[in-house]
């Protein structure tokens, strides 16, 4: 799970990470009453779960209370375009007003999981501002790396080598390693998957602040954080997609016209994988889950029809164990129920697969069944053209 | 022979009064695995369709000489369950729960170092050594025993390349869910370093997906030491960057963590890799 950057900063806050003074605004007015608390001067920031909102104009310094109430004026409500939104960008409901300051230096901090490692990784960088990812390809020699203990957690040593290493002066260091360790505490007490900070900046007076800040969240450990949960942002995500997590669906939607419905994740994706070969594009991921009961089937069916797109759906059972004129049973009455238009072809594998196959025909419904996965994709994107 | 688990096996199931811990008990037991009881804190002393119930895992091993487990116990508890087992000193633990989080993954790994208890998963579909043992759900019917080894991070994709072996006459020594979260017991180099030295293992398929480095590790370890062919599929070949693709650890993070690089470390050790999932066991059998 994804939150915004003032969300993001009131958690690090609460663990100890110095950040800019500001706070959250929904309308212009309130931007214009933050802005005068804060003395006049402040950067008016768009609140969007995606990076690169600067050049996107999603950033902008204000010189006054009346210019940030312009600004923001003009910000909420509009379309905010990056490299990380897509061409659809999003709409901006809610700008962070914060107090400007004088930088010296931009710097770059953030914590993930190593998985080759198996333990958390704090990264830092002295070039700070632009793209880790960038830095890592470019230049990975300016990327200094702690691997941390997870049963001593981040040690005092580890915060000095990375201060120093970013070229911090003696009390600087000592500022940096309680950030440190601050920010380690939030990202294992919060069960982040990452946390960034970037940029972390280098005050001209000396000090060092969380400038910008991104935390994402474990999506299988927020059953024990119901605060976290709160700060969902559902304008953030696709309807459909939230609509399919109702019903424990695995649902990405992409951009294609042939829709799927798979058990299981990776052959979920080796199914759009074979579509994409025999010369179509796939217009969702879509897990039903290993069991593909019939009320998950109908389900499915519900969001792979809500998709305008979808000009033909491939349904892809590896059963098993799971008996194939249940599952037939399943598709027929979904299918019948929800009157489905367009041509369905399906594959499955599994106990009673002729059976299966015998009852999909006699429905007299637009089925087409057939054997080998590359075989269904080939129909599949015949019957979608 | 076979890797992990075999005739010797005595399978233990950590979450046998479950639902689904009853109904893959029964499927191991009817596969012709040796089942010799479940764990239950609070019910040690009864039966579960006629198994025996255990409070602990300790005193499961104890009382009945179990050697490997598998856990069906929910994601919550699932890695505290893994941790017991380990200390019980069984040597093979598979773990079927989907959604452990990875902290608690995390502080398993830690706990399992320097012990010699295998892992097998989180997040995955288990281990079928065919006509021997099964320790999981993978479907006992579509397998059939012979001499080709399976490791794969996903569930039905498995599932799918055992059927096309087994429709061409293919059987296999053992094949390996190793499961699709971010943080896993054995590695793809660890499944490779067991079907090195098991000389009835004549040739291997494996099937990676998007996200981290799993696959580049075991390109590296083949091109190094292993000397039976292998042919690799990846996942998510269409994905797109950024979304996780159902599985935990199915994510192209930061550009990194792509079909793309992963087939080409792949190839570059000399693994056949075939782009269509439809492919795995034609290609298999043109490379005996």
């Amino acid at each position: 799970m994804k939150i915004h950057e003032y969300q993001a900063k009131a958690i690090l806050a609460r663990h100890g990470v110095p950040v800019p003074r500001g706070d959250v605004a929904y309308t212009a007015a309130e931007a214009a009453d933050i802005a005068r608390r804060l003395g006049g001067k402040v950067v008016v920031k768009a609140q969007i779960h995606a990076g690169g909102r600067g050049k996107g104009g999603g950033v902008k310094l204000a010189s006054s209370a009346g210019d940030a109430e312009r600004i923001a004026r003009d910000m909420i409500g509009m379309r905010l375009v990056t490299h990380q939104t897509g061409p659809d960008g999003r709409i901006v409901t809610r700008v962070l007003i914060e107090e400007a300051l004088a930088i010296a230096r931009e710097l770059y901090l953030g914590v993930v999981i190593d998985r080759a490692a198996e333990c958390p990784v704090m990264m830092a960088s002295a070039a700070g501002g632009v793209e880790i990812e960038k830095v890592a390809a470019g230049t990975p020699e300016l990327i200094f790396k702690e691997h941390i203990n997870p049963a001593t957690g981040l040690a005092p040593y580890q915060t000095r080598k990375l201060g120093f290493a970013l070229g911090l002066d003696s009390p600087q260091v000592g500022k940096a390693a309680r950030l440190m360790t601050a920010i380690y505490d939030a990202f294992i007490s919060n069960d982040a998957s990452l946390v960034e900070i970037n940029p972390l900046i280098v005050t001209a007076g000396g000090d060092l602040l969380a400038l910008d800040a991104k935390i994402n969240f474990d999506d299988n450990a927020l059953y024990r954080h119901s605060d976290l949960r709160e700060l969902r942002d559902l304008a953030e995500e696709d309807p459909l997609e939230i609509e399919a997590s109702k019903f424990s669906l695995n649902y990405i939607r992409l951009d294609g016209t042939i829709g799927c419905m798979v058990n299981g994740a990776g052959l979920a994706m080796a199914t759009m994988d074979i579509i994409k070969l025999a010369g179509g594009e796939p217009a969702n991921f879509l897990d039903v889950g290993g069991g593909a009961t019939a009320d998950q089937i109908r389900n499915a069916f519900k969001i792979l029809m809500s998709d305008k797109n979808v000009r033909a759906v491939f349904v892809n059972i590896f059963g098993g164990i799971l008996r194939c004129d249940i599952l037939a049973e399943g598709l027929v009455a979904a299918v019948r129920e929800l009157d489905v238009k367009v041509p369905i072809v399906i594959r499955m594998e599994g106990t009673n697969v002729e059976e299966g196959k015998r009852m999909l025909r006699e429905s007299r419904l637009n089925f087409t069944t057939a054997d080998a996965m590359d075989e269904a994709a080939a129909k599949v994107v015949g019957l979608s053209h | 022979m076979a890797v992990l688990i075999d005739t010797s096996t005595r399978l233990l199931v950590q979450g046998l009064t479950g639902r689904e811990g009853t109904f893959h008990a029964k499927q191991a037991a009817a596969y012709g695995t040796t089942v010799v009881g479940g764990v239950r804190p609070g019910k040690g002393g009864t039966t579960h369709e006629g198994w025996p119930i255990f409070n602990t895992v300790a005193d499961a091993v104890r009382e009945t000489g179990a050697n490997a487990s598998v856990i069906f116990v929910s994601a919550e508890f699932a890695s505290d369950a893994i941790m017991e087992a380990a200390d019980a000193g069984l040597g093979v633990v598979v773990c079927i729960t989907e959604g452990i989080p990875t902290l608690d993954m995390m502080r398993v790994m830690t706990f399992l170092r320097g012990r010699s208890t295998h892992l097998v998963g989180p997040n995955c579909p288990g281990v079928i050594s065919p006509g021997k043992c099964k320790a999981g759900i993978i479907p006992g019917h579509i397998c059939r025993e012979g001499r080709v080894g399976i490791v794969s991070r996903s569930g039905t994709l498995t599932y799918e390349a055992i059927h096309q072996l087994t429709r061409l006459g293919l059987g296999q020594t053992t094949c390996i869910g190793i499961g699709g979260d971010p943080l896993i017991g054995t590695s793809f180099v660890e499944a490779l370093r067991l079907f090195n030295s098991d000389p009835d293992t004549e040739a291997v398929v494996l099937i990676g997906e998007i996200g981290g480095t799993a696959e580049e590790e075991a390109s590296l370890f083949i091109a190094r030491e292993f000397r039976k062919p292998v042919v690799g599929f990846i996942a998510g070949q269409t994905a797109p960057p950024g979304r996780r693709m159902g599985h935990a650890g199915a994510i192209i993070a930061g550009g990194k963590g792509t079909a793309a690089e992963k087939m080409e470390a792949l190839s570059a050790a000399g693994v056949r890799v075939v782009r269509s999932p439809a492919e795995i066991g034609a290609a298999l059998k043109a490379m005996l």
